[in-house]
């Protein structure tokens, strides 16, 4: 009751407002907006904006765990690019971005067979994406116990007399990474299948039965129908994709450390070991700034992408 | 009908596929050491000797401890610190706004090269390494979270602000009292999110802290490589570490998908 009596005593002025009065009342919310935003923009700016920003100058210099910091000029990457092992990580995960394309067209796949109302459809949702949500180590136990030279891939292998020695998936350096890219398309796919599955939901149901109708074969409403209605999706999945590969860290460190012999050996491990293997903080900054670079271009593309609006804001 | 038949051999050859690695998991884990590579899928003789193992002999209630600490005061602090924060950047005309939500979303798009490295540097400063704040405060409060936050504010109507502002309210009141009970579903997700991120992190523990504080999936990453010969109590550490995800997941998956969908839109 209080509410509305003074609600009809204060609506007139309210809407006579004179621009002195909006201008006070304009402090007093941004007084009161920064006190609530403060605790929140303390940690962001402190522990997201500040490496972002800091990263750049330590690339410069030749900070370590010891002695004094010097100011080096560009010498963190000329020793970068005459490093061998800095072109090695490069080139592995550039070898890693081919695991994009294959995960890409997995997942519509996947996304296209579980977009139907079957009986159970959900449980079988829940399976596919049960790999995503859990622990990269756990991941790494899970598959380097079925990769052994003991474990069931071998063991079925050499019972179907398709091979005559047990292969070292991990330990040999031609499957090394190969097996690792594995992993990597194994547990992403349900990640992307949702993500195309929110797309294909969107796909009005009129627009595939029209075409069946019209006497279109599956394959045809695929291509012509299904595809370019994804196409925003695709776009963003696979550049999102692209970025988690060339900065892949996760499976690599948790299965294989680099090796054998660097044939896994990446470039978000390389800055990772220079950081907290060998303690060159200065030099891991710059390797990672070059690497950050790259992927930078890729972002500002999907963030220019998505400014457009291209799936609508939600 | 055999059409019918068909779609499903392939839904269940890809859910062997996707979930095969866990049952089979699953199932050494209740295997005997002798018998740990054998084919069946069914052990023989079902022991439940590894989770004992597990629990007496490399403690692992301890890392589960440590990882309930950290996930929960993480957790606590990025639904109070990233709603409040969200609150006005939702629904206030105050200076200084637009510059706020620009470096907001610039964060997400560039990358820290040395974050590590920075982040190190900055809780060494602050004396926290080694301590459990070493890994909640660094991550506690994440731009996403403040975005989520931000949107499920904006589908409130301004009406019910300004009524309560008229009945009086303080601002503060206002929010917990008025806002944060119509945001809930959100709270939800992102404590989902954030318990999931935070249950499976390694990294960063293991850079910052001694192996006696690690949760769970740093102490696994530790056990790998010291316990190779006793793989049984790996197998039943793994699905140890597993099971709260999954359950945790399989509740809430309809909230938790829609939110990762939804993402993508936004």
């Amino acid at each position: 009751m209080a509410g509305i009596n003074a609600a009809s005593s204060h609506i007139p002025t309210e809407n006579n407002d004179r621009p002195a009065k909006k201008i006070n009342k304009k402090l007093r919310l941004t007084f009161i907006a920064y006190f609530f935003m403060a605790p929140a923009l303390i940690l962001v700016a402190l522990f997201v904006i500040y490496p972002i920003v800091y990263s750049i100058p330590l690339a410069f210099t030749d900070y370590s765990a010891i002695g004094e910091t010097h100011y080096v000029g560009l010498d963190n990457f000329k020793r970068a690019f005459q490093d061998q092992g800095f072109w090695i990580a490069m080139k592995n995960s550039a070898i890693f971005v081919a695991c994009v394309p294959v995960l890409q067209i997995l997942s519509i796949l996947l996304a296209v067979l579980v977009n139907t109302k079957l009986r159970g459809i959900v449980f079988f949702r829940v399976m596919y994406y049960i790999p995503v949500i859990t622990s990269m180590i756990a991941i790494s136990i899970m598959w380097s116990f079925i990769f052994n030279q003991d474990g069931i891939i071998n063991s079925l292998l050499l019972d179907m007399g398709l091979i005559k020695s047990p292969i070292y998936f991990l330990a040999d350096t031609k499957y090394a990474l190969f097996s690792l890219m594995f992993v990597t398309v194994w547990q992403g796919l349900g990640y992307y299948m949702m993500l195309y599955l929110a797309g294909l939901q969107s796909v009005p149901a009129e627009l595939n039965e029209s075409a069946m109708i019209d006497g279109a074969s599956k394959a045809v409403t695929f291509f012509k129908i299904t595809l370019p209605m994804l196409q925003p999706y695709i776009w963003f999945c696979t550049l999102f994709s692209l970025l988690a590969a060339l900065g892949v860290f996760d499976v690599v460190f948790a299965m294989t450390k680099g090796g054998p012999d660097g044939a896994t050996m990446v470039m978000n491990l390389y800055t990772y070991n220079k950081a907290f293997q060998s303690f060159e903080f200065g030099y891991s900054a710059a390797a990672g700034l070059v690497m950050s670079i790259i992927t930078t271009l890729f972002s500002v593309l999907i963030f220019i992408y998505g400014r457009k609006g291209g799936s609508g804001n939600g | 009908m055999a059409k019918k038949a068909l779609l499903y051999v392939i839904l269940i050859v890809v859910a062997i596929i996707c979930a095969g690695p866990f049952f089979w998991m699953l199932s050494t884990s209740f295997k005997g050491s002798e018998n740990i590579y054998e084919m069946a899928l069914i052990p023989k003789h079902p022991t439940f000797a590894n989770y004992v193992g597990v629990v007496e002999f490399l403690q692992l209630h301890k890392y589960i401890w440590n990882t309930l600490y950290m996930t929960f005061f993480g957790i606590l602090l990025d639904v109070g610190f990233a709603s409040l924060c969200a609150y006005p950047l939702a629904k206030f005309d105050f200076y200084g706004k637009k510059l706020i939500i620009s470096a907001l979303l610039v964060t997400q798009i560039l990358p820290a090269a040395a974050g590590l490295i920075v982040n190190y540097i900055t809780v060494g400063a602050l004396g926290m390494m080694g301590s459990y704040w070493a890994v909640i405060i660094p991550s506690s409060v994440t731009v996403f979270s403040i975005i989520l936050f931000r949107q499920a504010y904006f589908s409130i109507s301004n009406e019910v602000l300004e009524a309560a502002r008229i009945d009086g309210a303080s601002e503060i009141k206002i929010w917990y009292r008025v806002m944060v009970p119509q945001i809930m579903p959100t709270v939800s997700t992102v404590i989902i999110f954030d318990f999931i991120n935070k249950w499976n992190n390694f990294l960063w523990p293991i850079i910052v802290l001694d192996s006696d504080k690690y949760p769970i999936a740093a102490a696994l990453n530790n056990l790998k490589g010291a316990f190779n010969f006793q793989f049984g109590y790996i197998a039943a550490a793994t699905i140890i570490s597993i099971v709260p995800i999954i359950i945790v997941f399989v509740f809430f998956q309809k909230n938790y998908i829609n939110s990762v969908a939804g993402a993508v839109k936004g």
